[in-house]
């Protein structure tokens, strides 16, 4: 019986799957989300939908700003910059849509590396500002371009199709997206056992120590901004499948912040924070929907100021999590993890 | 080109630039004091608007009174906030204080929201409306009235700074807290004075928006968000900088939005401050009077 969690080589400790039976059991949930389409209803499908997507997005803002340290509040632009890649891609060029999603995370991560460069010298809370206002130079840029982007009537998307067969419904996009998922969340894990993926992590404990340790900044910093842009744009690119029409809109700066809020919330430098974070804040509003439809009856008024309370409960969220459990809930889900592996014999 | 046009937006440049100064300083003594950055700072304007004119228009208490009813609010509110979110927060990482003042914005929007709704209300005339002639251009008097109130707060800010003892305390505070620790500044006290004092100036702000625009709506949280060109520019920890950075963003702003919005359709007066941010931030990231920082290790 295990009695303490002891590590005794090096590959043990980097390893993804402690056990084997972790490793079933993770391949059975994987099997299991897959088989959701099969008996949800077409709303419950919509928002595990809006979940995969989250899910791309906040690993991929994770990675920026949880893994590398560097704040962003670009990612809503990111986003809107790989939805109109799609879709100009898309009804420009004619291209299937296999090709348009990682051709649209390409030309974000581009964008992504762009905005990075001055991230060399400017940090922290500097280089918020400037993601700030790329996030305002893009969404001008996409409104104004109207022979790509549509300007403010956006873009109606294609129907993404293999040969003769369309994914025109929920159920078809949910493996579209899911399959994304998976594929970014082990490419998520997978990254911190690399030399970027580590050194990213350096590069957020210590700038300064990372290079004298050899790690080269702006090079590191580079390829932190394009792989999560990359993440980013992927699910903006996914964004445009599911929604189908995408305007200037469709990416407003409150986007950034709850994918912000998702990292914060689910656990900054985690992956599996990212997705927890992420299924938490697009759980949120359907839950309080929920919650003030029933007492819709006895406060009438809960109605009409929903939109407010959604923001209401979200901040309340943030500041709580901040201050209570600044490392998320994944930090959370660990502890009780362990607690529960040892019991009743921890120590 | 018409000399009267430009004149006419250099002066709606310098007004608006000034409130947006006020604005700033009120943000810039938070960031000095607490080295906090506070992205709620267009929430507290919009606090202090709403208030004012609930006083005004409900209660129908004269505008003198419900203004410093609505600055002692301010100030309770600046007070609570810090106590209550920002205290817990102390030494936390830096994303930990961006997003813990994002979260605040939203909790205020919202329950601006939930009290008011979201449609413009117009705000009452508390200026003359009568427009003065300046040289060849008709002005506003509620603009003169703005520019007179600002330059005021900012002399009485000045003026508390420099001699009065929780003024020098507060520098203290800001250029070293060791010291200031160990001189006997309670530390915690001048980190509460920040965010009141700010929220007083922001609530200031919100007012004069108020009666400039004739009404006050969401659109003012904006406004929280247009003080970061400004304090970039006139240098984080600098508040002659956002003095001058925001007359000077208020006049690119109002100058663009005069010259370049005719020949895209609109839009370059609200990206115009972001496009400068950029460019600052690149060629000078300390702005004009802002303090540079050696690091060490």
């Amino acid at each position: 019986m295990q009695c303490g969690d002891f590590k005794t080589t090096y590959a043990a400790d980097m390893t993804i799957f402690d056990t084997r039976a972790t490793r079933i059991m993770v391949f059975l949930f994987i099997g299991l989300v897959f088989t959701v389409p099969m008996y949800s209803s077409s709303y419950f499908l919509d928002v595990s939908n809006r979940i995969g997507i989250a899910i791309i997005g906040a690993v991929g803002l994770n990675i920026l700003t949880g893994f590398t340290g560097l704040i962003s509040l670009g990612n809503a632009a990111f986003m809107a910059i790989g939805a109109f890649s799609t879709g100009y891609l898309g009804i420009r060029f004619g291209l299937p849509f296999y090709l348009c999603i990682p051709l649209a995370g390409l030309i974000s991560a581009c964008l992504g590396m762009i905005i990075g460069i001055p991230s060399l010298r400017i940090k922290g809370l500097y280089l918020a500002m400037a993601t700030l206002a790329a996030h305002f130079i893009v969404e001008f840029v996409i409104t104004k371009w109207e022979s790509v982007t549509g300007g403010v009537n956006g873009l109606t998307i294609p129907t993404p199709a293999v040969g003769h067969f369309e994914l025109d419904s929920d159920k078809s996009i949910f493996y579209l997206i899911y399959v994304v998922v998976v594929a970014s969340v082990f490419f998520g894990r997978n990254l911190f056992r690399t030399k970027p993926g580590k050194a990213f992590i350096a590069i957020r404990d210590q700038a300064i120590s990372a290079e004298v340790m050899g790690v080269n900044l702006l090079k590191y910093k580079l390829y932190s901004f394009g792989i999560s842009s990359f993440f980013v744009g992927v699910a903006g690119a996914l964004t445009a499948y599911q929604a189908k029409i995408i305007s200037p809109e469709t990416f407003p700066i409150t986007v950034a912040i709850d994918y912000l809020g998702m990292i914060i919330i689910g656990g900054l430098g985690s992956i599996l924070g990212a997705i927890f974070g992420a299924v938490f804040i697009t759980m949120l509003p359907e839950i309080l929907r929920l919650v003030t439809t029933a007492l819709a009856e006895s406060y009438p008024d809960l109605i009409t100021i929903f939109s407010s309370l959604k923001e209401l409960v979200f901040g309340v969220l943030v500041i709580v999590f901040l201050i209570f459990e600044p490392s998320g809930i994944a930090a959370r889900w660990y502890s009780i993890k362990n607690y529960w592996k040892l019991y009743p014999f921890s120590h | 080109m018409d000399m009267t046009f430009l004149l006419q937006l250099l002066i709606n440049g310098l007004v608006v630039g000034s409130i947006y100064s006020l604005v700033a300083t009120g943000f810039v003594i938070i960031y000095k004091a607490t080295s906090a950055l506070n992205l709620a700072q267009g929430e507290f304007l919009m606090v202090g608007a709403y208030i004012c004119l609930d006083l005004l228009t409900k209660y129908n208490i004269p505008f003198f009174q419900a203004f410093l009813i609505t600055l002692a609010f301010s100030a309770l509110l600046g007070l609570l906030i810090e106590r209550v979110i920002l205290r817990p927060l102390i030494g936390s990482h830096l994303i930990s204080v961006i997003m813990v003042t994002l979260g605040l914005g939203s909790i205020l929007k919202a329950l601006i929201q939930m009290a008011y709704g979201t449609s413009t209300i117009p705000f009452p005339e508390i200026f003359p409306t009568k427009p003065v002639q300046i040289g060849p251009i008709p002005v506003s008097q509620g603009y003169l009235y703005a520019l007179v109130c600002v330059s005021f707060l900012v002399a009485l800010l000045t003026l508390f700074f420099k001699y009065s003892k929780s003024g020098v305390a507060m520098r203290a505070t800001a250029s070293n807290q060791q010291v200031a620790l160990s001189m006997g500044i309670s530390v915690k006290k001048m980190f509460a004075l920040a965010w009141c004092i700010s929220a007083i100036v922001s609530a200031v702000g919100g007012i004069l928006l108020g009666t400039i625009r004739g009404g006050v709506d969401m659109s003012l949280a904006f406004m929280g968000l247009k003080v970061l060109p400004v304090v970039i520019l006139g240098g984080l920890d600098s508040i002659l900088g956002a003095i001058v950075g925001g007359v000077i963003i208020g006049i690119l702003e109002n100058l663009s939005g005069g010259y370049i919005d005719p020949v895209v359709g609109g839009g370059a007066k609200e990206i115009a401050p972001y496009i400068a941010l950029i460019l600052i931030l690149m060629f000078k990231p300390y702005g004009l009077f802002g303090k540079k920082r050696i690091e060490r290790v």
